[in-house]
């Protein structure tokens, strides 16, 4: 992160706290309650205007459904996501009613995964594209056209291909009338759900570009959620870690990617496979399968994957701690431990 | 130099549809030896699936190999030499074809959970493939019995990793973890001890750390049991650490062969250049742009003239690339690249 770009991220957009999402598990005749699945448990961050968060983590860690809850697809449990509007007031995206949210769609935005999936097949660009100005109240066709246009001009499509539909269309172009559709609302928070894990290399180049181009334009701030790390560092300032519905560590990319303070991100860093036949294959570190949320073990969740662990580590919980101004850890030896990575 | 377990020979693979011919696989060569493993990258609509779903005979209607062969180098048994057949000359549900299935060429598909059926359990699908390919186990010809083969899969779970084998031999396949399940599916590919092993983005499905189990795993058994591997993925970092040799792919053609080191360090052919140069590094500069290929795939019912990657090409050499389609040509050692830049021949066409 450069000087500059620090100076400008001093404001949070966006506060997370305590936020947790359980999901019941519910069983026989009546459906009675037999336990929870804690998807996202006490997780507090957060995300600064104008930067990229990217947030990292292995199925099932809760990434989706911290980006969800944010959107308010699906009500927390319990826990605060603070907005700052575009007049400084601060609202509480947890408590409010759908009526009372509808204003605020349009200021968040979101991207999805799939662009096969996401886009409606029986609606033409111009709709597909267009839907979110007529739902916040651009009535006018004409002024929708000429928006649209632009819309599209904005993710380097042609304005001609308004009346078409989507299936004339291939995958990362797909992704940008996606892109295009987010954009109509002119949002500040964009949270983006892996997108580009569906496309292929040369496209999700063209996509990345496009992302890092648009923030710069219109001083966009994205949630990026992907699980691809080398995509996660390339696009984001800093990096979140999420490990069985908790963050683990929380770190400027740099930072995270040359001096990680939790066993578990610098595991899944080793985890990647470089693109040099060169540099010899790194032993397997991270051993075994992720812990059930339902079921998380006792103490600190990775304790039973961990190199690291000790007596302490099975019966004690570790907090959130911020060892240094910026880098946040969920660790008991975060100090000792010297995970310094290649990177 | 050890001869060839399988060599592909200019295949063609074409699906006649309504709207006219789509030459998925448009001349592919490609040879892998006795326990190599080649890796095969190209994007999607490259043609990398259809190939391999030719060298088992499984390419569905309308598709159909029009030319080219798939020679396949039988093991020597019953104190017969070893031979050489072309499977595209086997009959798709003849009872060789059926024989080499699963016994001598095994496939990891990219989907495990939807390759297991989900209303048997594991244990007893693979049972069902070792009984059917008993000779592998059992040369005379006495067939397996039940409980026998029941041993070996727990063997076999046990060799891949899976722990408490003899409990999970009786689960059904959702109710395992993604990892696991496709530990159980290299477990079934190898349970009838074949020679070649087509692993179909095996690792696509899944998280990076069990990815990093799985392609552990997989070098592990590879060393162990000698198998030969065709590795297909579309990425690059896979590819790195698992093949020997690199066969790169682009609308139906190899645009470039040759060994990883080769592939990575001194790539020749302009595709493979922009491909290595557009994924994001996990030790480059951040948030700047990447090198980008130019334009989009074009449709398969538009086919460029002469080179198939010229339009989108940035080190286009002049009008030849347009004209004439080149072909694969040795230009280093063990490497071949079609490509005007770095020779002059063409196919007649």
């Amino acid at each position: 992160m450069t000087a500059s770009h620090s100076a400008d991220t001093q404001q949070p957009l966006l506060q997370i706290r305590d936020l947790r999402k359980f999901f019941p598990i519910t069983a026989g005749v009546f459906n009675r309650t037999v336990g929870h699945v804690r998807a996202v448990d006490d997780v507090s961050f957060d995300v600064f205007e104008g930067e990229t968060l990217g947030l990292v983590g292995e199925s099932g860690c809760g990434k989706t459904t911290t980006s969800r809850c944010i959107l308010r697809a699906i009500d927390p449990t319990s826990g605060q996501i603070l907005f700052r509007r575009k007049n400084d007031e601060i609202v509480d995206l947890a408590k409010l009613t759908r009526e009372e949210l509808q204003p605020l769609r349009a200021e968040i935005q979101m991207i999805f995964q799939d662009p096969f999936g996401s886009l409606n097949p029986r609606m033409t660009l111009f709709d597909n594209v267009g839907e979110p100005l007529l739902v916040n109240g651009m009535t006018n066709r004409e002024e929708r056209t000429d928006r649209v246009a632009d819309l599209l001009k904005l993710v380097g499509l042609r304005p001609e291909f308004m009346h078409r539909f989507p299936h004339a269309f291939s995958g990362g172009q797909r992704q940008r009338i996606g892109i295009a559709r987010a954009l109509s609302t002119n949002p500040r928070l964009v949270v983006a759900d892996e997108p580009v894990s569906a496309l292929d290399v040369s496209v999700q180049a063209q996509v990345l570009n496009l992302l890092l181009e648009l923030q710069s334009r219109l001083g966009l701030t994205f949630l990026f959620v992907a699980h691809d790390l080398s995509v996660v560092r390339h696009i984001s300032d800093r990096v979140a870690v999420m490990y069985v519905g908790q963050l683990v560590e929380l770190a400027p990319t740099k930072t995270l990617f040359s001096r990680p303070r939790h066993p578990y991100t610098s595991a899944l860093m080793r985890a990647v496979p470089v693109p040099d036949p060169r540099i010899p294959v790194g032993e397997v570190t991270l051993k075994g399968e992720v812990p059930s949320p339902a079921n998380p073990p006792s103490g600190c969740y990775f304790h039973p994957r961990c190199r690291f662990a000790t007596d302490r580590c099975k019966v004690e919980a570790p907090a959130l701690r911020e060892p240094s101004p910026g880098h946040f850890v969920r660790c008991h030896f975060a100090d000792e431990l010297d995970l310094t990575t290649a990177f | 130099m050890t001869a060839p377990l399988l060599s592909v020979r200019d295949l063609h693979v074409t699906f006649g549809l309504d709207e006219g011919s789509v030459r998925a696989v448009d001349g592919v060569s490609f040879d892998v030896l006795p326990g190599q493993v080649v890796g095969i990258v190209g994007e999607s609509g490259c043609g990398k699936s259809v190939t391999m779903r030719s060298i088992l005979q499984l390419v569905d209607e309308p598709g159909r190999i029009k030319q080219g062969e798939i020679l396949y180098r039988m093991r020597a048994a019953n104190g017969q030499p070893e031979t050489v057949i072309d499977l595209t000359k086997l009959a798709k549900r003849g009872p060789q074809m059926r024989a080499i299935r699963g016994a001598e060429i095994a496939l990891i598909p990219q989907e495990p959970m939807a390759a297991f059926s989900p209303v048997h359990t594991v244990g007893d699908q693979i049972i069902e493939a070792i009984q059917l390919h008993h000779t592998q186990w059992v040369p005379d010809g006495s067939g397996v019995s039940r409980a026998k083969a029941r041993e070996i899969v727990v063997e076999l779970f046990r060799d891949v990793g899976i722990s408490m084998p003899e409990q999970r031999v009786d689960a059904y396949s959702w109710q395992l973890s993604g990892g696991l399940r496709q530990r159980a599916m290299i477990a079934m590919a190898l349970s009838c001890k074949p020679r070649l092993l087509i692993a179909d983005e095996p690792t696509t499905a899944i998280d990076v750390t069990t990815q990093a189990q799985v392609l552990a795993l997989l070098r592990e058994l590879q060393r162990k049991y000698g198998t030969a591997i065709i590795f297909i993925t579309h990425d690059l970092g896979v590819i790195a650490q698992m093949a020997n040799s690199v066969v790169v792919m682009y609308l139906g053609r190899v645009a470039e062969q040759g060994p990883v080191d080769a592939i990575f360090h001194s790539p020749k052919h302009p595709y493979t250049r922009a491909l290595l140069r557009s994924i994001p590094s996990i030790v480059g500069e951040t948030q700047v742009a990447l090198p980008t290929i130019a334009g989009t795939l074009p449709h398969p019912f538009n086919r460029p003239t002469g080179c198939p990657y010229h339009p989108r090409c940035d080190e286009r050499k002049g009008p030849e690339c347009a004209a004439r389609v080149p072909n694969l040509q040795p230009v280093d050692q063990g490497q071949s690249v079609s490509c005007f830049l770095h020779h002059d021949s063409s196919d007649t066409q």
